[in-house]
């Protein structure tokens, strides 16, 4: 059974009637990534150097050193990012189950309220109204928060400061409970900087995408793209972070199978 | 020939306003195109546009109808640097800023200055660097590099390397792929006529002579880049393009607010700069106290290595 599933997916892959979306932004040095208070460590952004280019320095090569923090562009946290997942076992980038790192994504499509309100947050309720027409999440998916900010391709309108902060949506605290405690999910997407609200340090507790999820051993992904390709329900998606020793993230290559 | 009044009679440099001889003039020295110690002589009274003098402007790097490219405009020092130059006359100055996402008080002002266009550059990104580099690097006359990133700590106070690192990948490294981008581009226009490359100024610091334990890898930074500018001044003289480095003590800005008073405002640091273009001089120690601490290295520089770890 489980063979042929996998025979009759590589001829619907090789056929086009299966489609592979890119999730995944480009990383350049312009994409911007999280910034804190300067007092606090940062994340370095990505920084790529020539080491040679068919030239002296290699000269039938090219390629390039890169640099960049483990939560640079789109990418993967995993538990131990958290200090409330930090004694979990199996909670780094190493040692997380591999078979969690491909699964069914509920996309909820938060993008007309995004607009209308940078600061939107998802609640309970509003997924209880996703539900309502397209069933159950069921459990082991990834909730996928479909706001359409990737299509904010400017930097500062991408981290959309002002000078009380960083005004980007995510999820109300109560939803992320019920994710895990009463659905059970994998984990959680969004498309901004952070799983969590650009006003969230502000919601109790701070961070609660955060906090919850990964007290919970459950992963986050950020900086996702190309979410308003996908159907709300029937994607399945890749989303291995790089096995980093006792990593807490790593950039990845997020990748979702849809029906053509 | 000049006869000083002290005796000796000495070939030197005619500034263009001077009284037809035998008259009286002022005998000062410069900096030549080359780098070379020379001796001016100016009119006794100021005249009309005395900057103006063809080999004095040679000379010297009067920031007066040139186009200037200050690094980073986000600093309170930059800002009062892009002011200072446009007070002195620059035609047109172009300002840096990197992580447009984040602001910084005063930076959105500057747009409103006639002569300033703000342009993307980050020190830190080497392709952003040779982006700008290939787009103004023909037309910069002087580049004033006021990109810093300046953190607090010594060995001890802090673990890991981090912030330490941002300290030498804007400190060091930037001025190193400044180096690489624009230095090449401003060396092939040192003698370009009237509207030539003329200078290249390194805010260094103090520290970069001896280690101020306290903001020890910032001072690690400074020192790092104080270096690289001399080989920077090097690579530079063949063209006549002169390498300022300026050596302030602690600035009066937010990463200085736990040091005590005496520190150098922004502006009295701006004017240094422009007065150090005007000269002509290569390396200024703006302030009471930077010329303090040169004076004491200068004499021992064990006695302020001794003085600043306590």
């Amino acid at each position: 059974m489980a063979a042929s599933t996998l025979i009759s997916l590589a001829a619907e892959l090789a056929s086009g009637r299966i489609r592979v979306v890119d999730l995944t932004q480009t990383l350049s040095p312009e994409f911007p990534q999280i910034a804190l208070p300067p007092e606090f460590g940062q994340c370095l952004p990505f920084r790529v150097e020539e080491i040679s280019r068919y030239d002296e320095r290699g000269p039938a090569w090219y390629w390039n050193n890169f640099s960049c923090g483990e939560h640079t562009g789109t990418h993967f946290d995993a538990p131990i990012h958290w200090v409330s997942g930090r004694d979990l076992p199996n909670n780094a980038t190493d040692t997380i189950p591999v078979q969690q790192l491909v699964g069914a994504a509920c996309v909820i499509d938060c993008s007309r309220e995004a607009s209308a309100d940078a600061d939107f947050l998802l609640t309970t309720d509003h997924v209880r109204r996703w539900e309502t027409e397209h069933g159950k999440i069921p459990p082991r998916a990834w909730v996928l928060m479909r706001t359409d900010w990737s299509k904010r391709t400017d930097p500062v309108a991408y981290q959309n400061y002002d000078e009380t902060g960083q005004h980007t949506p995510g999820p109300a605290a109560d939803v992320v409970r019920f994710l895990i405690e009463e659905r059970d999910v994998v984990g959680f997407g969004s498309e901004a900087i952070g799983t969590d609200a650009g006003q969230g340090h502000h919601l109790r507790p701070p961070y609660p995408c955060h906090y919850y999820m990964h007290g919970a051993g459950r992963y986050g992904l950020q900086c996702l793209t190309n979410l308003d390709l996908l159907p709300p329900t029937g994607a399945v998606i890749f989303c291995a972070p790089l096995k980093i020793m006792n990593g807490s993230g790593s950039p990845i290559r997020a990748l979702a199978l849809v029906p053509a | 020939m000049v006869r000083l009044d002290a005796g000796p009679t000495l070939v030197v440099h005619l500034h263009g306003g001077c009284a037809p001889p035998p008259g009286r003039v002022r005998v000062g020295a410069r900096l030549d195109k080359s780098g070379q110690g020379v001796l001016v002589a100016f009119p006794m009274d100021e005249v009309s546009n005395m900057a103006d003098d063809r080999q004095l402007r040679d000379m010297t790097c009067d920031p007066k109808f040139r186009k200037v490219l200050v690094t980073d405009g986000k600093s309170e020092v930059a800002q009062a640097v892009v002011r200072a130059v446009i007070n002195a006359g620059a035609d047109l100055v172009w300002v840096g800023y990197a992580e447009p996402w984040k602001r910084s008080s005063g930076f959105a002002a500057l747009e409103a200055l006639a002569p300033v266009t703000l342009v993307p550059l980050d020190l830190t990104d080497s392709r952003s660097v040779k982006q700008m580099a290939a787009e103004i690097g023909g037309k910069v006359d002087i580049l004033i590099n006021t990109a810093e990133v300046h953190r607090t700590q010594g060995i001890a106070s802090r673990n890991g390397v981090d912030t330490a690192r941002a300290e030498m990948d804007i400190n060091y490294f930037g001025l190193l792929r400044l180096g690489q981008e624009f230095g090449p581009v401003m060396r092939s226009r040192g003698a370009d006529g009237q509207s030539s490359a003329t200078a290249w100024v390194n805010l260094l610091s103090i520290y970069a002579l001896s280690n101020f334990p306290a903001h020890g890898t910032f001072s690690a930074s400074k020192a790092a880049a104080f270096s690289l500018s001399q080989c920077l001044r090097a690579e530079m003289r063949p063209s006549g393009v002169r390498v300022i480095n300026v050596f302030p003590g602690p600035i009066d800005d937010e990463w200085n607010q736990t040091l005590p008073p005496p520190k150098l405002s922004p502006a009295a640091l701006a004017k240094a700069v422009v007065k150090a273009l005007a000269d002509g001089i290569e390396d200024v120690y703006p302030g009471d106290v930077a010329e303090e601490w040169l004076a004491r290295w200068q004499e021992s520089p064990k006695t302020l290595e001794r003085e600043l770890s306590v």
